[in-house]
């Protein structure tokens, strides 16, 4: 099948980008839309031309680095997939696709598709960890955790952090991807420790980031390629309010 | 930002009022006390149907107690400065979270009243400060009687495009609070995946109620009903 591909094209954050457009003629309908890209990414090599620049590594939708705008929606249209795994019989022959980058503060440009995500990452460091001592490991069922608490848990675990609901967010807000990392470890026994603090850490790292608020109008869950529920958000907003109250001001500690 | 927050503000209050968390909670508690009051507002104004006599009792009866009346005007000032404050401020922060806008984007996943909050929230202001000098201090009522509360109520909305103002506002009341009255739920932290779908329902429930009880007026007024 052949397609139209119109894909943002910027050097780097210093230089001006603009939109190039590009046919791809020979794109079979198995194929994923970053393979697609490396199709048309070789075509450009051979003709040397500079490559699309864009973030993929297992390419199968578990590692969170893949993923960009497809004519306006994260993810492209296919809901609870990302770009990695969303295969092109979904489009029509000789459609036009827009491919835009994440655009959001926090989320500096790299180049061309790919963003710079490490604010998630120090959004974590902020206290997405649990204290446990090492060493052999624990007797299995020794912490005894309910069905229901550890499927929730579970749930939120599945965030792999892409950032699709940052970029798919009216505000730019990370809170589908704060909430899930402060729901997985707060719903579970080891997480209880830091709960507190976790929470105010992290949220206020988030803030620090220069993301946005949370409107919970919902579309961070719309493109979420793990359907992270949109309570993660309210669990986070509690656990931080709770936590604000409690955790000692500066000084006091 | 490269390097980690640790350091955390000194006071709690200043800390949560620092964070767009702590202003949505606020934001919610505000807007849920606003919510109360339009909700007994409205019920009230219901008496309109049984006639001027009960209708002016009612109103003179709120303005028996003075200390009781400005009490709540009070509450109600403070809660409208900090539901405003706190938008105006997350409006601002909205605009600087993404400075390069999307050259396409498609909403899959919100509705429409939720995704204009930050638009019916300042016309219902607007709203509000048109309908205080329309009825309560009679300003822009030129057949303003003090104290005939049922009189002026009839005198403003024999004119139908006051009452088509009331009624797009209330339009835009009930938007805000269909939205609104479920978000302040998740900006709290109270909600849970089970009871959602119920919070929701719940939440359009009141914003139809709201709406059809505060357009009955101009409505039985423009019909004749109320004369
Ligand atoms: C009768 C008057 C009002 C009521 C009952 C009301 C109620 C509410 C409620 C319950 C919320 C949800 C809070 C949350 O998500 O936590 C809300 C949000 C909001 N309100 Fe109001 N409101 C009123 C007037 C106003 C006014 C006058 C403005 C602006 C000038 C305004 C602007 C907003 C905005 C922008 C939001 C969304 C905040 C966000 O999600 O970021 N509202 N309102
Ligand atoms: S490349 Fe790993 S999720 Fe897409």
């Amino acid at each position: 099948m052949r397609l139209i591909l119109r894909i943002w094209r910027q050097k780097n954050r210093n230089t001006k980008g603009k939109f190039a457009r590009y046919e791809v003629n020979d794109v079979n309908p198995d194929m994923s839309m970053l393979e697609c890209l490396d199709v048309l990414n070789e075509d450009l090599a051979r003709r040397g031309k500079e490559p699309v620049a864009f973030e993929h590594d297992c390419r199968e939708g578990i590692c969170g680095s893949c993923g960009f705008m497809i004519n306006g929606v994260a993810h492209g249209p296919l809901s609870g997939t990302t770009v990695c795994q969303l295969t092109m019989r979904h489009f029509k022959d000789g459609e036009e696709l827009i491919l835009e980058p994440w655009r959001a503060r926090a989320f500096p440009l790299v180049k061309d598709l790919a963003v710079d995500r490490n604010a998630f990452d120090r959004i974590i460091a902020a206290g997405g960890y649990i204290s446990i001592s090492t060493g052999s490991a624990p007797d299995g069922n020794a912490i005894p955790v309910s069905k229901e608490r550890a499927d929730a848990a579970m749930d939120a675990a599945q965030c792999i952090g892409c950032g699709a609901c940052v970029a798919a967010c009216p505000n730019a807000s990370a809170s589908l991807f704060t909430g899930a990392k402060i729901t997985h470890l707060g719903l579970l026994p080891q997480g209880q420790p830091e709960r507190d603090l976790r929470a105010v850490r992290m949220v206020t790292q988030m803030n620090l980031e220069q993301f946005g608020q949370c409107t919970n109008i919902g579309e961070c869950v719309a493109v979420c390629p793990k359907l992270i529920p949109i309570e993660v958000i309210g669990r986070m907003n509690h656990d931080y309010i709770a936590g604000s109250m409690r955790e000692p001001e500066a000084g006091e500690a | 930002m490269s390097s980690i927050a640790i350091g955390l503000r000194e006071n709690k209050a200043v800390r949560l009022w620092d964070s767009t968390n702590g202003k949505k909670a606020v934001m919610a508690v505000s807007g849920f006390i606003l919510f109360l009051f339009v909700l007994g507002h409205m019920l009230g104004n219901l008496q309109v149907f049984e006639g001027p006599a009960q209708f002016n009792r009612y109103a003179q009866l709120l303005r028996t107690l003075p200390e009781g009346l400005w009490a709540v005007r009070i509450i109600l000032l403070i809660m409208v400065v900090l539901h405003i404050v706190a938008a105006v401020q997350l409006a601002l922060r909205k605009r600087t979270a993404r400075p390069i806008g999307y050259a396409k984007r498609k909403p899959i996943g919100s509705t429409y009243a939720s995704r204009t909050m930050y638009w019916s929230g300042p016309i219902i202001f607007a709203f509000i400060v048109y309908h205080l000098l329309d009825l309560t201090s009679g300003n822009l009522n030129p057949n303003f009687i003090e104290g005939d509360v049922y009189h002026n109520v009839i005198a403003s909305f024999s004119n139908p495009f006051v009452s088509a103002w009331y009624i797009f506002a209330m339009v835009l009341l009930a938007f805000h609070l269909r939205h609104g009255l479920w978000s302040m739920f998740n900006s709290l932290g109270l909600t849970h995946p089970r009871y959602t779908p119920a919070l929701r329902r719940a939440a359009t429930f009141f914003a139809v109620v709201i709406f059809l009880g505060f357009i009955s007026v101009p409505i039985g007024v423009l019909t004749g009903i109320v004369k």
